[in-house]
């Protein structure tokens, strides 16, 4: 472990970040909403610290190591998830807790959209834009980020790169150099967001909402700056511009990157992945809207069509804007759902979850079973499209399906011996493990009920989904402490 | 530049590790064995396909439509052959290097032309460390011999020993010792570091001397370092591949030359394409052989197999029991450095000379020869300097005039027969053969740029 070398990147990135906080000032001294201060408070604590961790070390340049990216990866996104806070307590605002605070923050950043407050509608435009922008960042990496505007990570790049990137092959680059592929990925992060953000303007939003909405919905995170969410507007324009762009973050953006390379689509009826993301969510799709229709839980035949697409679009990519109170609809619908979000979106993609490629293998490593079963000596390779995944892949699939389990049932037992119900546990568990945001039962609207230990452990698992578990899960075993 | 390598073995990898250290390289390595892509990827910023390289589809998934460059180093002659051919036919990749070992294609000079096999430049690593093996037995006191402006100037690395003349002495009284010799010292290595060969500096024992001069002066100036040995006549070889089986067929004119090779098929085929070489059948690590054919008396024992290990061992055994003088081929970086100048005289690194003769292919700038000393922390590069003093950077003035970047310096200059060894007020004329040493490879395209002729020149 090269402590001091990743003391000084750390203090490198935290100076690099503390700019995140200045779009939140300008906005601030536009609207003159008098929540100005305390982002310049936490702007220069945050600049300070870094620069007091990045001086003593300063002259520690080295490649980084496969452990060291581990820790970088992990210590970056716990402090600033905690750092990220800082405005929000500070600003006092509804006199917030430290915990809620921070609970917010992290919910932003890993793009869960998970709230505590209530009263949104009222809060200063600064910090309604500040959490917007948490999440935005969170939602390619922010490490993808830093690689993209320090080359000088070098190598050390690829190290970190991995340690965030979602996905079960981690070694695939659009580009040669990790600091090209990083930009292209932010390029078409970009792009969709402006797309987005015009799309929202021109079918009606302000242009302040509609900047808003675009960074949490392409970033599949889910905050809104209404307590009602996408519901406010009640415009069946906006929500069809949401399930398109929700749609396309939820989608492997390399495929995107050679589609757009090659000027065609073919690179996407290609992709076997692409293809059961829109497999899934199309029959879970008429599933829903055929319950809701049975139910007559909408008075109209449209609405139904409209609601019951875009709940599932929100969820099953595990961005969770919310229209209609899904948590009240009639029967299993609530819980299909929420199982929906467990396969999330693609990997590379900006969703949570699972990811869409794991839940493929696992049934076709499923199935390969079977047909041992009825061929003992049979030799069956995994294929995904065409290509035979590896052996090892497979083990590492099975290996992180059975660590997402054991660690949602251990939360659950957590949540609910801290007072939940198993309704509430259950739900809370699954919606900030796979950056979902609204639960069920007491977190169906928010989180603002809860107490404080099940915060914390929810604020755990949040970081969990976003880094795909192991990527944490790997610092507590004393292997890798090791010299 | 973007290019593509094919293959990730030995020399693949060094290759994609020596250009990936230069910014402005993209490099795509193509293998067949995931294993060693991996490990590539996990200490190179370069991204890596696994497949048969020469197969069109993979080529265009590797970025060949927008590549510059295409260098397949594979060890199938034909795979990098035909790689070449689709580059060419289906990408128009612009540069095409392959890598021939087999001298069968290699002596059939119009097989590689734009309407036949559309290779730019072959690079055949065998031959490049059988002629730098060569030239190590034809001088026996240098470390390295490296060739300049086709072998008119050498530069000869020469370990410093207390009965060389200069040893002990500044560099300013160079002209008092060897007076009417002209050359110059390019680079000293002292425990690793190099350090600046500036005129006060004494040369120390031990020191490792780069020397720079015209071809004929080569032994008077080895002999300033220490006292000259008797020219090599008895050599063995321990392994007859195809580097070992070379290079008796080139020597065994002028020296007497054993070679032991264990593969009987082998052996048999060198006999019979060798005529006065000594073909023996056995293990050279085997002491009872080694006995039997006079080790004791040999001059120079050359351990050539695959193995890095038994070429080491092997080494160390012949040098035990008597080998005046013993070489050997090492692949490993991390070996190089840990016998080198103890427990054996000389490591060969195959990469080093064959990295070498590739880096003249990717500078930019007209440069002729890329040499890397030292395993490669400093380089020398042979560029030939065009245009007028309008038009180029370099042409026109002075040495002093130039600005050059810090850690390089301009040794000699070989105009038409001549060469000609820098001073400060040396004028440098169109066409002539510049060379420079690098210590700092990051300035390296700073260099290439000086011998860019200005857009006036055409």
């Amino acid at each position: 472990m090269q402590l001091l070398v990743i003391q000084r990147i750390l203090g490198l990135l935290m100076m690099v970040f503390s700019s995140t906080l200045l779009p939140p000032i300008v906005t601030g001294l536009i609207y003159q909403d008098g929540a100005v201060l305390p982002f310049v408070e936490a702007f220069v604590l945050t600049l300070v610290s870094g620069f007091l961790l990045y001086l003593p070390v300063y002259q520690h340049k080295k490649e980084l190591r496969l452990r060291d990216g581990f820790l970088v990866v992990v210590l970056f996104w716990t402090v600033l998830g905690v750092a990220g806070g800082l405005p929000i307590y500070l600003s006092g605002i509804y006199e917030i807790s430290a915990t809620d605070a921070i609970f917010e923050s992290i919910s932003g950043i890993t793009t869960t959209g998970a709230t505590v407050i209530v009263g949104i509608d009222q809060m200063p435009h600064s910090l309604l834009l500040y959490r917007q922008e948490l999440q935005w960042l969170g939602g390619m990496g922010i490490i993808v980020l830093a690689v993209a505007v320090l080359p000088m990570l070098g190598v050390g790049g690829m190290q970190l790169f991995r340690a965030e990137t979602p996905g079960p092959v981690k070694d695939t680059k659009l580009t040669p150099r990790i600091t090209e592929t990083a930009k292209a990925l932010w390029y078409i992060y970009l792009g969709l967001t402006i797309a987005c953000c015009l799309a929202y303007w021109a079918a009606g939003m302000s242009l302040f909402d509609a900047v808003s909405h675009s960074f949490s919905t392409v970033a599949i995170g889910g905050f809104s700056t209404h307590d009602a969410s996408i519901g406010y507007f009640d415009s069946t324009a906006i929500q069809f511009i949401a399930i398109v762009f929700m749609l396309l973050s939820g989608i492997n953006f390399a495929i995107h990157f050679i589609a757009i390379r090659n000027r065609s689509l073919q690179p996407y009826q290609r992709d076997a992945e692409f293809r059961t993301y829109v497999l899934v969510l199309s029959v879970v799709s008429v599933i829903t809207i055929g319950y809701l229709q049975f139910n007559h839980t909408f008075d109209s035949t449209t609405e139904s069509i409209i609601e019951g697409l875009f709940q599932v679009v929100s969820i099953g990519t595990t961005t969770g804007f919310t229209t209609a109170e899904y948590y009240s609809w009639p029967g299993f619908l609530p819980v299909m759902l929420l199982y929906v979000s467990f396969i999330g979106g693609c990997s590379g993609s900006t969703g949570g979850g699972i990811k869409v490629i794991r839940i493929l293998l696992l049934v076709k490593q499923g199935v390969r079973e079977l047909q041992r079963l009825v061929h003992p000596n049979a030799q069956i390779a995994v294929k995904i499209g065409k290509k035979v995944m590896p052996e090892k892949v497979i083990e590492a699939v099975w290996g992180f399906f059975a660590a997402y389990f054991a660690i949602s049932a251990l939360m659950i037992l957590l949540l609910m011996a801290t007072g939940l119900n198993q309704e509430t546990a259950f739900s809370a568990v699954a919606a900030c493990l796979n950056n979902l945001g609204p639960g069920l039962g007491d977190v169906g609207r928010n989180f603002a009920y809860i107490n404080d230990p099940a915060k914390w452990i929810l604020c755990l698992a949040m970081l969990l989904g976003r880094l795909e578990i192991f990527t944490l899960l790997v610092l507590i075993t004393p292997a890798f402490w090791k010299k | 530049m973007n290019i593509i390598i094919l293959g990730a073995g030995q020399v693949g990898s060094t290759v994609a590790t020596q250009l990936s250290k230069e910014e402005s390289n993209e490099l795509t390595v193509i293998d067949i064995n995931q294993q060693i892509l991996s490990d590539l990827q996990d200490h190179l910023d370069l991204r890596t396909i696994c497949g048969n390289g020469s197969y069109p589809g993979l080529l265009e998934d590797a970025g060949a439509d927008d590549a510059d460059m295409i260098i397949a180093l594979t060890n199938s002659d034909e795979i990098n052959m035909i790689a070449c051919q689709v580059a060419a036919s289906i990408f128009h990749t612009p540069t095409k290097i392959a890598r021939i070992r087999s001298p069968e294609y290699l002596r059939r000079p119009g097989l590689f032309a734009e309407n036949s096999i559309p290779v730019d430049y072959i690079i055949s690593p065998e031959s490049l460390v059988t002629e730098y093996i060569y030239h190590l037995i034809e001088h026996p006191n240098a470390l390295q011999v490296l060739d300049f402006a086709d072998g008119r100037a050498q530069l000869v690395a020469v370990k410093a020993y207390h009965d060389g003349l200069m040893v002990g002495r500044a560099l300013r009284t160079m002209n008092e010792v060897v007076p009417g010799v002209d050359m110059r010292v390019a680079a000293i290595f002292r425990e690793g570091e190099s350090i600046q060969p500036s005129a006060d500096c004494v040369i120390e024992v031990d020191d490792e001397v780069f020397l720079f001069a015209a071809r004929e002066h080569i032994p008077i100036v080895i002999s300033e370092m220490r006292k000259l040995e008797k020219p090599n006549k008895r050599i063995m070889l321990a392994g007859g591949g195809n580097i070992g089986g070379q290079l008796a067929a080139m020597m065994e004119k002028d020296f007497q030359v054993k070679v032991i090779e264990a593969n009987p098929a082998r052996a048999r085929e060198l006999s019979a394409t060798l005529n006065s070489t000594i073909v023996l059948l056995g293990d050279a690590a085997n002491p009872d052989l080694l006995v039997e054919e006079n080790i004791e008396s040999m001059d120079v024992f050359c351990a050539l197999t695959n193995d890095d290990e038994a070429n080491i061992l092997s080494s160390m055994l012949a040098k035990r029991m008597g080998a005046k003088k013993v070489m050997s081929l090492i692949n490993r970086a991390a070996y190089v450095d840990l016998v080198e100048s103890g427990l054996i005289d000389i490591a060969i690194s195959p990469h080093q000379v064959t990295i070498g003769a590739l880096l003249a292919h990717i500078r930019r700038g007209d440069v002729v020869a890329v040499h890397a000393l030292r395993r490669g922390s400093a380089e020398a590069i042979e560029a030939i300097a065009h245009g007028d003093r309008a038009s180029s950077r370099v042409v026109g003035r002075a040495i002093e005039d130039i600005k050059l970047p810090a850690g390089a310096r301009i040794s000699a200059i070989v105009r038409g027969e001549q060469v000609i060894i820098a001073h400060h007020d040396t004028v440098i004329e169109s066409e002539d053969h510049v060379i420079l040493f690098l210590t700092d490879k990051k300035k390296i395209k700073a260099v290439e740029k000086l011998f860019q002729v200005g857009i006036t020149y055409f």
